[in-house]
């Protein structure tokens, strides 16, 4: 018997063996699945300020999409190389005095590459406020491959007013699971030495979020 | 004709089985009173517990008060994992046969020494020496760096915790934070020991420490060719895997190396894409106490242009069909790994994490050891891991998908009774009381010789030891003197002439 026919009919065995003595009812699905705010409303907005200032990242709120450029200018003053996903909207990076490498088929950049870069600028699919998680699709042509918002040291994130929802349900409604998915909650950080939060160890050591609308 | 060659039949393979005994760390080799007793010594020890499972519960309570619906989410939560046991082998087909449609390939193990053996011949068939690790207590529980290490490859821990226990030739001691018995100064010791580029000013600040563990394995990462894993949840209907992590070298593990191999024991599965929305609340709450963990990533199969372009899933039985096919113990399987359970234990707090002998320490891993292994007898030092508990009932609270583990600690106990063939202590302490509490002029006398007591607990009231077979008793808790009077010496001083 292969590996795979012989645990197939040992959980196969031990799922009737130990069937439970009274039988199983639906799952219960009394939790809520948006929350006390709507998306994109002023509350969401706020609360996610709140929650992501939290995990000591920056945010900036610019009131449209022309004010954009000001900032990320501004957030990318230390850095001389920027990279961006090909998809992006490169009006955000009008003002901003750096090199820009741009990633995407058939200009891929490689991983020494990557590492020699500064900062990175993206979009995000959805944000959640009520945890302050970023969340950002690989599939979507301004969010880029996943190794890009993880090997340079400085996230920039842009999210739109509309993609802001309030719950962790609201968020994953909207995604694709076959799209490799990132979900980002503050910089990179860990508690492992006597539960002291230090921010940044492998992924972005700093991340800042201008939101829009 | 030979007689020795007869087929095994197919039935006494499909058997729900145990893990089997010498691969792997779901044992110890001494009794956990044994363990204990040596932990408890170790004031640096305690001290460090102390601290971190008391900071880790007030966060934790803080973030899970703010979630109105938080008891209506365990609900969920607890729900959906018993449907995924009942349902477990459709299931696992289900997201075998997503993961392929997606360009993944899957692999099924029997055992712990089948996963170690089949990720060793797939490290070696991706041509490497060397594979990058995220933190995963699967190929803890497998012993798989110690079995990559025997097969000529090298295993690289990179979780910083794991990397402090793997350069510190010790063993991990928590299932969330493994190096919380290590404090900043002994964590400042391993790295100039084993880190051969590191700075020789380093301090004992976490923040420096961190960054040269950031140091150490940057090479590694950009350098990688195969990175191993384990996995929270694989997704049947979409097959769909998930990591959830906060420093990020799971990202750099998952993204940059050209094959991924994923290990996880069967019961990860959970049926559809929306019932992460009950668990990506759950777990990050439960065990760092923060609203969501810095990073979680999901992917399905190989995805052209992004991530690692060969991608193999082991599926591991291990022990979980004998988990399984127990009415009550197959709740064990319900685990997410989120460690409260641990953090609320006035046992574990004191005994440390190693005491337990298993990779799964605390509550959840007193009844889960010893499921996963079965008992093999008195001698076994599993058989100790259902009384390693007070039964106080913290670890139900904190359990976000409602595992009663006071109510299976009893029921393991029950079971180690059971495989134990001489008679214990309490048989032989039982025995002796019913042949005094049989006859009144025997229970007098014995009435009697319990004022002996008084003498042996001195001015303290307590008496801290006993000779055998009372011994066994108090080797690991103190017994109060008697009292003055017995009750039935009372009963005749202040009721006169009454019938007794």
């Amino acid at each position: 018997m292969s590996a795979r026919e012989e645990v197939l009919a040992r959980l196969r065995t031990a799922r009737d063996a130990g069937a439970p003595r009274t039988p199983l009812g639906d799952v219960p699905r009394d939790y809520r699945r948006r929350g006390e705010h709507d998306p994109g409303s002023e509350g969401a907005l706020v609360q996610l300020v709140e929650r992501v200032e939290d995990y000591r990242a920056t945010v900036t709120r610019v009131a449209g999409p022309d004010d954009v450029a000001t900032v990320v200018a501004r957030l990318l003053e230390d850095a001389s190389s920027v990279v961006v996903p090909s998809g992006m909207d490169r009006a955000w990076l009008a003002a901003a005095g750096v090199r820009v490498l741009v990633d995407g088929e058939p200009d891929v950049l490689d991983v020494a590459a990557l590492d020699a870069v500064d900062a990175v600028v993206t979009g995000a699919a959805v944000a959640v406020a009520e945890t302050g998680t970023l969340v950002l699709d690989a599939a979507a042509p301004d969010q880029g491959r996943r190794a890009l918002t993880l090997v340079p040291d400085h996230h920039v994130c842009v999210v739109r007013a509309a993609d802001v929802v309030g719950t962790v349900p609201e968020a994953l409604a909207r995604l694709d699971p076959v799209h490799p998915l990132t979900f980002v909650s503050g910089p990179s950080a860990t508690s492992d030495i006597e539960l002291d939060r230090v921010e940044g160890v492998h992924g972005p050591r700093r991340l800042d979020v201008v939101l829009v609308g | 004709m030979s007689t020795t060659d007869l087929p095994t039949p197919v039935l006494r393979g499909a058997a729900p089985a145990h893990a089997p005994a010498g691969t792997g760390h779901l044992r110890g080799t001494r009794s956990f009173p044994a363990e204990a007793r040596d932990a408890l010594q170790d004031t640096q020890l305690r001290r460090n517990l102390g601290k971190a499972t008391g900071v880790i519960r007030a966060k934790r309570q803080a973030v899970v008060d703010e979630v109105p619906d938080w008891e209506e989410l365990r609900l969920a939560g607890s729900a959906i994992k018993a449907d995924v046991m009942a349902r477990l082998p459709e299931l696992l087909e289900q997201l075998e046969a997503n993961v392929v449609a997606r360009g993944g390939t899957v692999h099924w193990a029997r055992d712990a020494e089948e996963a170690n053996a089949t990720v060793l011949r797939l490290v070696r068939e991706a041509g490497a020496d060397e594979v990058v690790k995220v933190k995963s207590m699967a190929t803890q529980e497998t012993g798989l760096n110690e079995a990559l290490e025997a097969g000529g490859v090298a295993a690289l821990e990179t979780d910083l915790a794991e990397l402090i226990v793997q350069l510190g030739h010790d063993r991990p001691s928590h299932i969330l934070v493994p190096a919380i018995h290590r404090n900043r100064a002994e964590i400042r010791e391993i790295f100039l020991r084993e880190m051969p580029d590191v700075d020789p000013d380093l301090t004992d600040e976490p923040r420096r420490l961190a960054m040269a563990a950031r140091a150490h394995l940057r090479r590694k990462f950009l350098s990688a060719k195969v990175a191993v894993s384990g996995a929270n949840f694989a997704v049947a209907d979409s097959g769909t895997l998930s990591v959830v992590e906060s420093e990020g070298n799971g990202r750099m593990c998952l993204t940059l190396p050209e094959t991924l191999i994923t290990v996880m024991g069967v019961e990860k599965v959970v049926p559809t894409w929306f019932d992460l929305e009950v668990f990506l609340q759950l777990l990050p709450r439960s065990s760092t106490g923060e609203r969501m963990n810095p990073y979680t990533s999901t992917w399905t199969g190989v995805t052209p242009g992004d991530g690692p372009q060969a991608f193999h899933l082991v599926l591991m039985d291990n022990g979980r069909s004998g988990v399984l096919a127990d009415p009550d113990g197959r709740a064990a399987l319900h685990c997410i790994r989120c460690s409260a359970c641990l953090n609320v234990c006035p046992v574990y707090e004191r005994a440390g994490g190693h005491a337990y002998g298993s990779v799964y320490p605390g509550p959840i891993g007193a009844v889960l050891s010893p499921l996963l292994t079965g008992i093999s007898g008195e001698d076994d030092p599993n058989a100790s891991l259902p009384y390693a508990s007070s039964l106080c009932g913290a670890c139900f609270d904190a359990c976000p998908v409602r595992i009663d583990i006071p109510n299976l600690l009893v029921q393991q106990r029950a079971a180690s009774v059971e495989s134990h063939r001489r008679p214990t202590g309490q048989d032989v302490a039982m025995r002796a009381a019913r042949v005094a509490m049989t006859s009144p002029g025997r229970f007098t006398a014995a009435e009697k010789a319990m004022s002996l007591g008084r003498v042996l607990g001195g001015r303290s009231g307590r008496i801290t030891a006993l000779p055998w077979p009372a011994s066994r008793w108090t080797a690991s808790r103190d017994v109060p003197a008697p009292p003055k009077e017995t009750a039935r010496e009372w009963f005749a001083r202040t009721r006169p002439g009454q019938e007794r």
